[in-house]
């Protein structure tokens, strides 16, 4: 079964409408590609799957779980959304780190406000603390990033602070990682090192989205590809096929402009 | 010896006295204002629209009906009027516009005179009276400014960041208290410290019910209130008292700052 399935989403602005129609299933371990030209509606699906957005029309369900019904208001409500976001994970295009706090405080801080809602915390809270540092620091690790988990993100490079950022969604353990545009605030030169991250997340099944401009990137690294324009979900379906054999007339326009340069 | 004849004595004790109440006075305004501020400020970005839903549902239901089908419909301007109608950001946004828009010194004399005048309460005589009165006109006047202080502040952190605190399962007070506030403050220490100064200054406004601040007692000195008439140095000499106190607010204030720019 599908880890995640969204059907029928739909999203005005005003009069515009932003999204319309999207429908697509996730497999648990695969990671999904989105790419389009800006406009198309690719970070506004982002943003409705981790409830920044409101979609006007449609589902949104995790592992059978009906997250989200826009006939039903139930499934809405402030104080629910708030769990549910936590089935998703967003890194961000412009990081949006913590600046107050060290790379590490940063991949730690939700954790430690969520255990404080555990029941046992108060009791236990010295010990709870010191497994979110450590898993905190592990993390950073994995991210290449051990020696800079004293350091405040003013004090990191774009590639450094975007790795952070990547370690702090991690930390929740996210059903599904969502990345909207990683890379588009990187000069090429630290475009890589994240890249290169989210390529090991990839190879160690772990399931993503991804909103990219890298087209050699998603054929390689995406099992799944969705081309969107207009709002509209133009092509889908396998990443090497869709980027290499595209069938419709506008994704072949689209990519054509890539491969040019 | 000028330093110790018996009138520099009388004068600066006069003034000693006269300073503590300066000194109260700016604390009092301080503690009151800089929490009520915040208070107006959320009520001057506040969305409360109670109008949006019922008439959004009627315009919609009219359009279906005259095209008799489900139709895009769009609000006229009275509907848009309606729909944007948001009382608590008015009524706060209305509030600070009077008092910014009025002088203080007005504002002193409305709120200590027209309570008694109108028959609702009386602020009662004497100095402790006077005090009181002073300090709520400051209090409001002060919350005005500081909260559009804050908004700025506010409005001034990146979406970005609360949007970063949403996605991470924050609640919206954890988002304010963890992610937001510390960076609207120090957004806010170098328009805050301005205002913090003109406060230390404004104080003596309050003289003009007779509250006994620094430069009324200074003033005494020439009215012949203080067992001495036509001494017009005592009041030239409330300059240091003003100028010592703005020192020490300012070093205070910069080292504040000095504190938040370890992160940008």
């Amino acid at each position: 079964m599908a880890i995640l399935e969204v059907k029928n989403i739909e999203k005005h602005f005003g009069a515009t409408k932003v999204l319309e129609d999207i429908s697509f299933d996730l497999e648990e371990g695969q990671a999904l590609a989105i790419i389009g030209s800006s406009g198309s509606g690719k970070t506004t699906l982002l943003r409705c799957l981790n409830f920044l957005e409101t979609p006007d029309q449609g589902q949104i369900v995790v592992q059978g779980k009906k997250l989200f019904d826009a006939a039903d208001p139930a499934t809405q409500r402030e104080s629910e959304v708030r769990k549910k976001r936590l089935h998703f994970g967003l890194v961000f295009q412009s990081f949006n780190l913590f600046p107050q706090y060290t790379a590490l405080k940063n991949v730690t801080l939700a954790k430690e406000l969520l255990a404080q809602e555990q029941p046992d915390y108060k009791s236990r809270k010295k010990e709870i603390l010191g497994e979110i540092e450590a898993e905190g620091r592990e993390l950073l690790a994995k991210m290449g990033l051990a020696d800079r988990a004293g350091h405040y993100p003013h004090q990191l490079s774009g590639g450094q602070q975007q790795r952070v950022a990547i370690a702090r969604a991690l930390a929740l353990h996210p059903d599904i990682l969502c990345f909207d545009e990683p890379t588009s605030a990187l000069d090429p030169e630290l475009t890589g090192e994240v890249l290169k991250v989210i390529r090991g997340l990839a190879e160690q099944k772990t399931t993503m989205i991804i909103v990219t401009h890298e087209m050699a990137f998603a054929r390689d690294v995406a099992d799944q590809v969705i081309f969107m324009d207009g709002g509209l979900i133009v092509e889908q379906g396998d990443a090497r096929q869709v980027i290499e054999h595209p069938q419709q007339e506008r994704t072949r326009q689209f990519l054509s402009r890539y491969s040019e340069h | 010896m000028f330093f110790t004849s018996a009138e520099f004595q009388a004068v600066v004790s006069a003034l000693n006295e006269g300073f503590l109440k300066t000194v109260q006075l700016f604390f009092v305004t301080l503690i009151g204002a800089l929490p009520l501020g915040l208070v107006i400020s959320f009520g001057s970005m506040n969305r409360w629209a109670p109008l949006a839903r019922p008439v959004h549902w009627f315009v919609r239901r009219r359009a279906q009906r005259q095209a008799g089908a489900p139709v895009e419909y769009k609000p006229g301007k009275m509907a848009g009027a309606l729909i944007g109608f948001r009382p608590i950001r008015l009524i706060c946004r209305l509030l600070v516009w009077i008092i910014r828009g009025t002088p203080l010194v007005l504002q002193i004399i409305i709120l200590f005179y027209v309570p008694g005048m109108a028959g609702l309460f009386s602020w009662g005589g004497g100095e402790s009276a006077r005090f009181t009165a002073v300090a709520v006109a400051f209090v409001i006047n002060y919350s005005c400014y500081f909260s559009e202080i804050y908004r700025g502040g506010i409005q001034g952190v990146p979406v970005g960041q609360q949007e970063a605190g949403q996605v991470l399962g924050m609640t919206r007070s954890q988002i304010f208290f963890k992610v937001t506030l510390l960076q609207m403050i120090k957004r806010i220490v170098p328009p805050m410290s301005n205002e913090i100064i003109t406060l230390v200054k404004d104080t003596s406004l309050a003289r003009v019910i007779a509250l006994q601040e620094v430069i009324w007692m200074g003033e005494s000195f020439m009215k012949g209130n203080q067992g001495y008439s036509g001494l017009i140095w005592p009041l030239f000499f409330t300059a240091v008292y003003y100028l010592a106190f703005t020192g020490v607010v300012t070093i205070l204030l910069g080292q504040l700052e000095k504190k938040l720019s370890y992160f940008r």
